[in-house]
């Protein structure tokens, strides 16, 4: 492909592919992470488990022994240790918050310069489309990725701050010590993240479908709303597990001795369907479409 | 060589639309080939099949010699283009959108690129406005900066669709002027205009689209000449007028009211003159006229406002 003779301009001396890929996935994260707007979005991702450890402190929860599932589980935890706040905040955010805020850089990914026109000048220059897709999913994730840390960090530090910190009880009942308990919340993070890049190529296939970054980013948060009401019909529990939102709060599993590794990996493994379902979508969409805006 | 060719070059929109008709460009290596036709003709479409943004219905297009869209990755770097109005990221400067497009080409080289864009920004007279954000530039300002952003790098080709859209006078004629530098360094530039005014000073080929079709080109000369100059004659007995012409041999000869004229072909004026008189026609007044290149453009593409399809 690239052994074509060049005539008589200054060759392109240092045509380096994968050193190019990188410049261009810089570029793209310095448009993603200067953007004002993203920046906001996230400061706001990381007031939230400022608000929550604040309000935790302030009216500890009782005890809700009748009522179950792992978001109940981390509330009663967090009064012992403060390492929980994590937990709850991840869980939390993840209904909402964390969703929109990947939608809105993944929906906007593409969709967004289209309709600033700019996906013509990207493909003139030539990006590539494959290429260009590539480095948009790639900024996508890392952004998805920050998010998530940011929520993990941030919740960490105020759980700290507000609560007492140690050896960390495990839902199984089992106790750890606290080193090995900021692993396993690493991992629920890295977990998280995954989910998120999940999100990411579903949002990044819708982005490919128009030019206005508003509508793709609705769809992306209708999208996430609608699985998770589904999710919750019982009379419709057997298509639950293949809904994308639905084992995004299974990292649960990791804070369990010995850590449930099967329902992990179908999560993981379904995570991993809809990256390469709608990432082929989406590049077979965007690989073949006119650019008309 | 042909910078631009196409051969049956077809663009058929999902509605069934026609966009672009079979058209077989040819762009001579080292020409300033104007693409005229009335807004909606087809000349956009075009523009964007030759670039690899649309993909053409059937037919082939090639870029300095490389199949497009195929190519594109191979050839694209060697065109500088400007598609339908500048288009930026309202919130960076100027500076940092040339940088965004630079960052986006695998060829160009990281190291050079703070001086290249100086020397771009420089050439269009925006070095002044470098850290201005894009959001606060002018029109005139905004279509310089995309003229610049055709300029990162040395081209062989540069297509600029309607670069003076939008313009003021004197902003026309500082694009008009960067063309021709742009040019006269033996780039080929391929400019499309609904008019025709803007750009016949600095063609030397034009293109004339109509309805989705290719209806002339040439070199500009060739146009002037299937302007067919007319005979007029001024005469009170237009009709005795008309039947000498006919005689003469002069094909399409109307009467209309108090003057007669014909296609001159290769007839000569004076011989005319002297039959008229010849054959008793009391000739009040005799003329040849040629019609302008205004009058040939409106001949092929229509009247304005009467966009078809």
């Amino acid at each position: 492909m690239s052994t074509v003779d060049i005539p008589a301009l200054p060759a392109p001396a240092l045509h380096h592919p994968v050193r190019a890929w990188f410049r261009l996935f810089s570029a793209e994260l310095r448009l993603v992470f200067l953007r004002r707007r993203n920046l906001l979005l996230l400061a706001v991702t990381a007031v939230f488990p400022v608000v929550i450890g604040i309000a935790l402190r302030v009216a500890a929860p009782q005890p809700q022994n009748g009522r179950n599932g792992p978001g109940v589980a981390f509330f009663n935890q967090l009064a012992g240790n403060g390492v929980f706040l994590t937990f709850i905040g991840l869980s939390t955010l993840l209904v909402l918050v964390l969703p929109v805020v990947v939608a809105v850089v993944a929906g906007d990914s593409v969709a967004g310069e289209a309709g600033y026109g700019t996906l013509r000048y990207l493909l003139a220059v030539p990006a590539g489309r494959t290429r260009l897709l590539a480095v948009k999913y790639a900024a996508i994730v890392v952004f998805g990725l920050a998010a998530t840390v940011i929520v993990s960090a941030v919740s960490l530090v105020v759980g700290a701050v507000l609560f007492p910190i140690g050896p960390v009880t495990l839902l199984s009942g089992s106790t750890i010590p606290l080193a090995e308990g900021l692993l396993r919340v690493l991992f629920v993070t890295l977990y998280v993240a995954a989910a998120m890049a999940a999100l990411g190529a579903i949002g990044l296939a819708v982005s490919t479908m128009t030019e206005h970054a508003i509508g793709a980013i609705a769809t992306i948060a209708i999208l996430v709303v609608t699985s998770e009401v589904v999710d919750q019909v019982p009379q419709l529990a057997a298509i639950g597990p293949y809904l994308p939102t639905h084992w995004w709060l299974s990292f649960d599993s990791i804070l369990r001795a010995p850590v449930d590794t099967s329902t992990l990996l179908k999560g993981l493994l379904s995570f991993g369907v809809y990256v390469v379902l709608f990432g082929s979508f989406a590049w077979a969409r965007f690989t073949s479409a006119d650019v008309t805006s | 060589m042909t910078a631009i060719s196409s051969s049956g070059l077809t663009k058929r929109f999902r509605g069934g639309q026609l966009a672009v008709d079979h058209i077989d460009l040819s762009v001579p290596d080292g020409s300033v080939y104007g693409f005229l036709g009335p807004n909606g003709s087809g000349k956009t479409t075009t523009i964007r099949m030759l670039l690899g943004l649309a993909f053409p219905t059937s037919g082939r297009a090639e870029l300095l010699g490389v199949p497009m869209p195929d190519g594109a990755s191979r050839v694209l770097h060697r065109v500088g283009s400007l598609v339908e109005g500048p288009a930026f990221y309202p919130f960076l400067s100027g500076r940092d959108n040339l940088a965004r497009y630079d960052a986006a080409d695998r060829t160009a080289d990281p190291r050079t690129m703070p001086d290249r864009i100086t020397e771009a920004l420089d050439r269009v007279g925006l070095l002044s406005a470098a850290r201005k954000r894009y959001r606060n530039y002018s029109l005139g300002m905004k279509q310089r900066l995309a003229i610049a952003a055709s300029l990162l790098r040395p081209r062989e080709l540069i297509v600029l669709d309607e670069p003076t859209n939008g313009l003021d006078p004197q902003g026309t004629r500082e694009v008009r002027a960067l063309v021709r530098q742009i040019a006269a360094d033996g780039t080929t530039v391929f400019i499309s205009s609904h008019l025709l005014a803007e750009v016949e000073q600095i063609c030397t080929h034009v293109g004339v689209m109509r309805t989705g079709r290719l209806v002339f080109q040439g070199p500009l000369a060739e146009l002037r000449r299937t302007g067919a100059a007319r005979v007029i004659v001024q005469t009170a007995d237009a009709d005795a007028a008309v039947k000498v012409l006919a005689t003469l041999g002069l094909s399409d000869a109307q009467a209309g009211p108090e003057e007669a004229s014909a296609a001159l072909g290769d007839a000569e004026p004076e011989r005319i003159c002297a039959e008229l008189v010849h054959a008793g026609i009391g000739v009040r007044g005799f003329s040849v006229a040629a019609p302008s290149l205004e009058d040939l453009f409106v001949g092929l593409t229509g009247e304005g406002f009467d966009v078809d399809g």
